[in-house]
């Protein structure tokens, strides 16, 4: 199993009653919200940590992408990978947006990444998504043409890698006389391609197409549900004539390692619980625009997450539902041991930061998780 | 809903539900971003002097989702094929909200076979400076709410039970209503620019208590229609045939009496 330590670049100094006068903390919370001092603080500690991400042997770093809100301050993705490409030396860089239907010209990301994997002599680690909802929102992107502009932007990019230009493209969206990248990307053909998402069926059965083969990965999710997409991956792939490897499934999920249990738990828990109830925090018509899902999995999802948006999270719910892994080392081991049996994903996104939790215990939690954690998945899956 | 006709129909490739009840002259209403799922009081008082004609717009309700369907002049297009094949002739044209959006489309195109046109809060255009509500951030119940300008009204509709279908069309409707009009939010740039093309009769009404376009969009819809006249409702929100029916069935029957035949 490889380990790729996900960071969201949290506004972590929010005034967390802002609640108390705004619904969420996406598009409409002002940003008087941000004070800059504060953040400029932040923006070179979760550098600091994702650097020290490399040093501790962690397979990869992964930065990402979301607008207008206090949950992620990463707009532009690639200045961050841009910055960790010159100073980490191993790790691969994963750059888990682009979000593709929000850009009106998709080379830019094509330019963008090529950039990065040239620099980071091959790094990248290119990740294409269509953001969540409350994205279509803050930049006023057509939700009920994002599936369309994903895939025709993906085509788009993927012919500017591994077609030599100048060709023109002829699509629906974006229509250019010369396709002419420079620079080509360092990874021949082109860098791995990773799909985040929070589960839909289109979303897998496009991903494990054998032409694509692309990384699924779920962010975020109850393990069931992790456990149900990730079978709809393996089955899809058998559909279309192969057997898939566990490499191409991974899961992103928040994780503490602390010293002993009930000391992670204590540690934890003000912080987690402010990630999953004040930074997460949007209503259903934020996360959900019409379009942003067809109407079948919209019906479906609207189930899903209506009892996963509904009411305050507790650490223990969380722990329960297998959103959240928290612990001594011993205990973190054993949880991911027993869901990567019965799940069999290959790929592990720990979010070894979130939310208000600060510097130093993050730091003594990717150290136990590096030192006690990762040497025991060694030569599994 | 006696003596209302529901029938399916096939126009431009696309088949599309539609009411239709009583006799007279023509009359075409097209549906706001709620859709059209029943037959309304307001439709039955007109059907007694008109031939009130209520289809479900492609992408909407009953009707299917063409595969040509982008943007609201692709509308404009179909709803004047729709009166040629079924021969339509002196229409009156009435479109509430994203249906006024569709007449007016239709009407810088063509009047040919209008007699009069009645625009219902409708929107299409921009007015800078007045900013129309993110109706896609409302949830059902606050949408309701926000409609009306009587609070009683939105309190008897959420009470009403709701079918899997109905519960079904909500989805398809409000993913209609984005496609045709998340981006540029609910206008086209070049509508307002056509506008003196529009050379029928043309009544334009607006709630003095709209929530959803601010009041402010009817004088402007009045000055960019030659000869238009702005009729305002009291105490009434987005929706004056629904909600002051009374009052706008009388002046709806009194400005098409008062169109030379």
């Amino acid at each position: 199993m490889k380990f790729f330590m996900i960071h969201l670049m949290p506004y972590a100094d929010l005034d967390l009653t802002y609640d108390q006068k705004y619904d969420s903390a996406w598009v409409t919370l002002p940003n008087s919200y941000y004070d800059p001092v504060k953040g400029a603080k932040l923006y070179n500690r979760y550098l600091d940590e994702l650097e020290y991400a490399d040093e501790l042997g962690f397979d990869g770093i992964c930065v990402n992408e979301h607008h207008q809100n206090a949950y992620g301050l990463m707009p532009i993705p690639g200045v961050m990978a841009g910055a960790l490409a010159r100073r980490t030396k191993q790790a691969k860089i994963a750059v888990l947006g682009r979000a593709l239907p929000l850009l009106n010209n998709p080379l830019t990301v094509a330019e963008e990444y090529a950039m990065i994997d040239n620099i980071s002599g091959g790094r990248l680690i290119a990740g294409f998504v269509r953001g969540i909802g409350a994205e279509y929102h803050a930049w006023g992107a057509n939700p009920a043409e994002s599936h369309d502009r994903f895939h025709e932007a993906h085509d788009l990019i993927v012919r500017a890698w591994t077609e030599i230009g100048p060709f023109p493209f002829e699509g629906k969206y974006y229509n250019f006389q010369y396709v002419n990248t420079w620079p080509r990307t360092f990874q021949q053909p082109h860098p791995p391609i990773w799909i985040p998402s929070q589960g839909s069926r289109e979303t897998i059965e496009w991903a494990s197409h054998p032409s694509r083969k692309y990384t699924y990965l779920q962010t975020f999710s109850p393990a069931t549900a992790l456990a149900r997409y990730m079978a709809m991956y393996k089955e899809a792939a058998e559909k279309q004539g192969y057997t898939a490897t566990a490499d191409q499934v991974g899961w992103a999920v928040p994780i503490y390692v602390g010293e002993t249990d009930a000391r992670a738990d204590a540690e934890a828990k003000p912080h987690i619980e402010a990630f999953m109830n004040k930074f997460l925090r949007m209503p259903q018509e934020m996360l959900l625009p019409p379009g942003y899902l067809s109407l079948q999995s919209m019906k479906g999802v609207l189930k899903a997450k209506g009892a996963m948006m509904a009411g305050a999270h507790t650490i223990d719910g969380l722990l329960d539902k297998g959103m959240f892994i928290c612990g001594s080392a011993e205990t973190v081991r054993q949880r991911l041991a027993q869901y990567q049996k019965q799940i069999g994903f290959g790929k592990l996104l720990p979010m070894l930061q979130f939310a208000t939790l600060p510097h130093d215990l993050t730091k003594a939690s990717m150290e136990r998780f590096a030192k006690k954690v990762i040497p025991a998945f060694r030569g599994v899956a | 809903m006696a003596g209302v006709q529901e029938i399916m129909l096939r126009v431009a490739g696309c088949g599309v539900s539609v009411k239709r009840a009583g006799k007279g002259p023509p009359l075409l209403f097209l549906h706001g971003g709620g859709g059209a799922p029943r037959w309304l009081p307001f439709m039955a008082r007109l059907a007694e002097r008109f031939d009130v004609i209520v289809p479900e717009h492609p992408g909407f309700g009953r009707s299917e989702t063409p595969e040509w369907l982008d943007t609201i002049g692709d509308l404009a297009f179909f709803y004047l094929d729709f009166i040629r094949q079924l021969e339509l002739e002196r229409v009156h044209l009435v479109g509430s909200s994203m249906g006024g959006w569709i007449a007016a489309e239709l009407a810088v195109r063509s009047t040919h076979d209008l007699a009069s046109l009645a625009l219902i809060a409708p929107v299409g255009i921009r007015v800078k400076g007045a900013q129309k509500a993110d109706i896609f951030l409302w949830s059902h119940e606050q949408l309701t709410r926000n409609l009306f300008a009587d609070p009683g009204f939105a309190e008897v509709i959420l009470k009403m039970p709701v079918t899997e279908e109905e519960q079904d069309q909500r989805l398809k409707n409000a993913l209609a209503m984005a496609k045709l009009g998340w981006q540029p939010r609910l206008y086209n740039p070049h509508l307002a620019k056509w506008l003196h093309r529009i050379a029928v009769p043309t009544l334009i009404c607006w709630g003095d208590s709209d929530r959803l376009i601010p009041p402010a969009y009817g004088p402007a819809f009045r000055d960019l229609i030659p000869g238009s006249r702005l009729q305002v409702f009291e105490r009434c929100g987005h929706l004056p045939h629904a909600e002051c029916g009374e009052k706008f069935v009388r002046t709806l029957t009194q400005f098409i009496e008062g169109v030379r035949p």
